[in-house]
């Protein structure tokens, strides 16, 4: 089954999902997708004082205004709102990239006002669109890069989970795709060096860190190394955003997932002139933007993701 | 648009190749034309554009996504982030090519070709 396949069968189960009581709860292990109803996920162990749960937000371009959507601060408060909804306090959220289109310090104050009101703490990754001020970057590294490394690349333990947080958006290379640079692998290496191969990983960057289309470069040029280092874990999620598309893929113990955006929904790769933002019906638009809850339960193999929309 | 000048640029080399006796190549006295890439569906257009040297190029970004024009170098030229409708320029004052590239979205090339005046 090649990823295009797999992206139609992913949007086939996803078309009959709401956030409300209809939910399908996504289980990745043996290399297939699976799901069970939100009823089941229920008398299981999940939410169990042993597990934890957090939500992934995805590129919310605060300051985007065009046709696509625009009104980027609604929907973006409106998927803070489905947050606060959740039967289960998430532990905290990750933004993948992209909160603001144009790295703006207004726009940043409005993401973080917006944000706010979930009432958790967030951690952030910059998306190429959060480095373009004059000072390449600063504007977002003096708001979120207290005690980060480099660009912004950093770690964190979670209820024995090891988080990592990377930067690919920075210093891209003509004809190239996303990309980590020399630096922040070294300091992948060590930063994995000395953990048990049985901690669980979870890896969280901006643009995806396995190829789903070169061609509108939505891939990073040396994630091979860095997925070189994470192979000995017997556990390990990689989650990108990026694409505002849900794609997914497992390639022996690394389960990829892309989350929707919160702003507007592009093109499947390839389909469309360019990876520009898609204009959609307006009553369709909120059925293709979201946000990702994922669940960890000790014992289990794969850390569970539910992606639901805003609809 | 951009034809009449490469073919200005062509015929000013033509007459240099002929002979220096020949007549003074009419290019070389005119200032050269301005020229415009487009920036649009995440591509340069015209991809790979002739210039005499002198040229000045202006980049016009028409796509509802920010996109930047960097040379391969990254030093020769660097525009800032332009939104929508933002331009940058740049004049071409030396012969060669001059690949550029989009930092945003770096799959995003094109070449500039300036040809000797």
């Amino acid at each position: 089954m090649d990823d295009h396949d797999h992206h139609e069968d992913r949007r086939g189960f996803l078309k009959c999902m709401a956030w409300a009581g209809t939910g399908a709860l996504f289980t990745m292990s043996g290399g297939l997708a699976s799901s069970i109803s939100l009823d089941q996920a229920a008398a299981a162990p999940y939410g169990t004082a042993k597990g934890f749960s957090f939500l992934q937000i995805s590129d919310s371009h605060i300051g985007f205004n065009k046709a696509a959507n625009p009104d980027t601060k609604a929907t973006f408060r409106e998927a803070v709102g489905k947050v606060l909804a959740l039967p289960v306090k998430p532990d905290f959220i990750l933004h993948t990239g992209d909160i603001t289109q144009l790295s703006r310090d207004e726009e940043f104050d409005d993401a973080d006002q917006i944000l706010k009101e979930a009432g958790l703490t967030v951690f952030h990754v910059p998306g190429e669109h959060d480095m373009l001020d004059e000072g390449a970057g600063k504007a977002f590294l003096d708001r979120y890069g207290k005690g980060t490394k480099g660009a912004g690349w950093y770690s964190f333990d979670h209820h024995g989970v090891h988080f990592v947080a990377l930067v690919n958006v920075v210093n891209l290379k003509a004809g190239g795709m996303g990309s980590l640079g020399a630096d922040q692998l070294e300091w992948l290496e060590k930063d994995l060096a000395g953990r048990s191969s049985s901690t669980p990983i979870v890896v969280f960057a901006h643009i995806p860190l396995w190829t789903v289309y070169a061609d509108w470069g939505w891939g990073t040029d040396d994630a091979a190394q860095a997925l070189g280092y994470l192979k000995r874990f017997g556990s390990v999620t990689v989650l990108n955003g990026h694409i505002h598309q849900i794609t997914q893929k497992v390639e022996g113990n690394i389960a990829f997932h892309t989350a929707r955006s919160t702003a507007f929904p592009q093109p499947v790769g390839g389909e469309g002139p360019s990876p520009g933002p898609l204009k959609v019906p307006p009553e369709q638009l909120r059925s293709m933007l979201g946000i990702t809850s994922a669940t960890f339960v000790r014992g289990q193999e794969r850390i569970a993701l539910i992606d639901g929309t805003l609809a | 648009m951009t034809r009449l000048p490469a073919l200005a640029g062509a015929l000013a080399l033509a007459f240099f190749s002929v002979g220096p006796a020949v007549v003074t190549p009419v290019a070389a006295a005119v200032a050269p034309v301005p020229q415009t890439v487009r920036i649009g569906n995440f591509t340069f257009g015209p991809t790979v554009l002739s210039v005499p040297v002198g040229t000045t190029v202006t980049w016009i970004n028409e796509d509802d996504i920010p996109h930047t024009v960097v040379a391969d170098d990254k030093t020769l030229f660097r525009s800032k982030v332009l939104d929508t409708g933002d331009r940058f320029s740049f004049t071409f004052t030396k012969p060669g090519e001059f690949g550029y590239f989009c930092s945003l979205h770096p799959h995003m090339v094109g070449k500039v070709v300036v040809k000797p005046s």
